[in-house]
């Protein structure tokens, strides 16, 4: 007995028993198989020429791989009317500009959220927190006729205005900036450094994870925006929507279609790749507390 | 002397005292925001961002919400109507709330307990296993569309991977229409939905485990704590509180605003409104109708339902550990 709980302390988690490890791992790699597959099966359709999309019984994985299908999504869209490159470049411009403005203004407010005791920052912080329990669905038609009465519709301002203002950016960020040591700001303060200046050099510095998480958060909403309700001019829409008309031709292109799936799904995945542990340290400090 | 000035002050009528001792506060509360006034100034980019695209949105929904308004003619007051129709003329409404809830009370609960629970499991394991773990649960939520897979993998031909293999395996002498029976179409959904399920609030876990002090396990262990199981209830779960509660608000708010997914597999509309939610009823009237009083209403008790049930919930999650 006494030999058995030895043995057992050794153990990093104590409380947990080997047979259990075992079957969540079990379940783990299940429950991850499920998840994987489709992602999987998309690659591989779009590696797919187009007689091995159509082959019954149809395949998993792709046996002739080719590039096929991006290849034709490139010609189809040198043939519409704009050139491919401006849709490109229209994304990334909303999505760098966007991000860019929503990292800025929202740890400004943060900062002061989190380090400055001003009356009435409870408040503000409470009806931000209340922002977050409801989707932008709620919101979209009055947004719109305010977009109209500014006179935004048909202008990049229309898509990459309201994302600066994102509840979520500012509540992590607000929650991350909480952990900054008051001393630290003091002691820069002390040294003569004027509040903006406190901020900029001292306090950001130390918050990198959540910008890097702010930046995946805002950029993934503005990547994948298609706009369609603001944007009517050919050479104002985004990539997204521009991809989603090459979709929207049906069966005879569906390889193109696997292919554009690919494309836009990529670049997000690689990007969370990149900053995964920045992230989840950021995360460790997002919960709302009572 | 003495009594004649504590005479003075008792005989004094009550609401000039009143008004200046609230003028006293509000001269105090002036000079405090004046002291702060670049904190201010810090927040005021964001906030005022905030109230136009946020804050006013929701006040004139609820305004708009008792109009008649088409956007061409200004605004007509109509009271309670909206919402006398939407509740007892219009049964598509009906439909989509039923909907609604079946996908909200399903998905929200399953997809969060999944979450946590996957995010559980996940942080046992080395921390490379576990970063492509982490990755590969996530994904489904980052990747743009890369739901319309499903539509292949159900698609009503012979060609889709479900009517294919089943046909090849004897189950099914012709495809099924997965899509355009009403039968079919929540229950796969449903799948989808859950498969896309491990979002923000899943992070929010992971994170929130992992930072869990040590220390309390091992004493867990010395107060008689056996198994894994208990460790969590009695433990984990409490000290990531904060965490399980944002999960919770990330769940609730995108489980009541389905539809993209819906709408892209199913059709919009769908067949027999199988997959018509209270947000496709939103943009049905708001987008392509224009009758933006009534779609306001439907916005506005979206809105209301969002943050009850938030509320609600909060209320729940404090009872977590005691």
């Amino acid at each position: 007995m006494a030999l058995w709980k030895k043995k057992h302390k050794k153990r990093v988690k104590p409380n947990h028993s080997k047979g259990g490890d075992i079957a969540s791992i079990v379940i783990l790699l299940i429950m991850g198989t499920f998840t994987a597959l489709p992602l999987i099966l998309s690659f591989s359709n779009a590696l797919k020429p187009t007689e091995e999309l159509f082959v019954f019984p149809p395949r998993f994985f792709v046996r002739d791989p080719s590039l096929d299908n991006f290849h034709d999504v490139f010609v189809l869209m040198g043939q519409s009317w704009v050139t491919f490159s401006r849709y490109i470049f229209n994304t990334v411009f909303i999505t760098v500009f966007g991000t860019a403005g929503h990292l800025v203004i929202a740890s400004l407010c943060a900062y002061a959220l989190a380090k400055h005791k001003f009356p009435g920052r409870n408040l503000v912080f409470g009806v931000i927190v209340t922002a977050l329990m409801f989707s932008g669905h709620v919101t979209a038609i009055p947004n719109y006729l305010i977009m109209t009465k500014l006179g935004w519709l048909d202008n990049y301002l229309a898509l990459i205005v309201p994302a600066l203002a994102k509840p979520l950016g500012l509540f992590l960020m607000k929650q991350f900036m909480e952990q900054i040591p008051d001393t630290l700001l003091e002691a820069a303060r002390i040294d003569g450094s004027r509040e903006f200046a406190v901020f900029w050099k001292i306090a950001m510095p130390q918050v990198k994870p959540a910008w890097l998480t702010l930046i995946i958060f805002c950029f993934q909403d503005l990547w994948n925006m298609q706009g369609a309700n603001y944007i009517y001019s050919e050479e104002l829409k985004t990539l997204p929507y521009a991809l989603s008309q090459i979709s929207a031709g049906g069966i005879a292109r569906a390889g193109a279609t696997a292919a554009v799936t690919v494309i836009m799904m990529i670049v997000p995945i690689v990007i969370f790749i990149i900053s995964q542990s920045n992230i989840i340290e950021t995360m460790a400090s997002s919960g709302i507390k009572e | 002397m003495n009594e004649i000035q504590k005479k003075s002050v008792k005989k004094e009528p009550f609401l000039p005292l009143m008004f200046r001792y609230l003028g006293r506060k509000l001269k105090r509360l002036g000079k405090e925001m004046a002291n702060h006034k670049v904190s201010y100034l810090f927040i005021a980019p964001f906030c005022i961002l905030f109230i136009v695209f946020y804050l006013v949105p929701v006040i004139s929904s609820i305004c708009l919400s008792f109009t008649y308004f088409n956007v061409l003619e200004t605004p007509r007051f109509v009271g309670w109507q909206n919402y006398i129709n939407l509740f007892f003329a219009d049964e598509v409404f009906l439909t989509a709330v039923k909907n609604t809830f079946l996908f909200a009370v399903i998905t929200g609960p399953v997809g969060y307990f999944l979450a946590l629970f996957i995010a559980w499991m996940i942080n046992d394991l080395k921390p490379k296993v576990r970063a492509v773990m982490t990755l590969i649960f996530y994904a489904p939520t980052i990747s743009g569309q890369a739901y319309v897979i499903w539509k292949f993998i159900f698609s009503s031909d012979s060609y889709g991977l479900a009517n294919g293999w089943l046909m090849k395996l004897g189950f099914l002498y012709e495809p099924i229409l997965w899509f355009e029976d009403g039968t079919y179409i929540a229950p796969i959904l449903i799948i989808v939905v859950l498969w896309m399920s491990m979002g923000t609030g899943f992070l929010s876990f992971i994170a929130g485990l992992q930072n869990v002090d040590r220390a309390l396990y091992e004493a867990g262990y010395v107060d008689g704590v056996t198994n894994r199981f208990q460790e969590l209830w009695y433990i984990t779960l409490p000290s990531m509180k904060p965490q399980l509660l944002f999960g919770a608000v990330m769940t609730i708010t995108s489980s009541f605003g389905i539809h993209d997914q819906l709408a892209a597999l199913a059709g919009f509309p769908s067949v027999d409104y199988a997959a018509h939610t209270v947000v496709s009823h939103l943009i049905d009237y708001g987008t392509i109708r224009f009758e933006m009083g009534y779609a306001s209403a439907i916005a506005t008790l979206l809105f209301a339902v969002m943050i009850l049930c938030n509320k609600a919930v909060q209320f729940l999650l404090r009872k977590v550990g005691n």
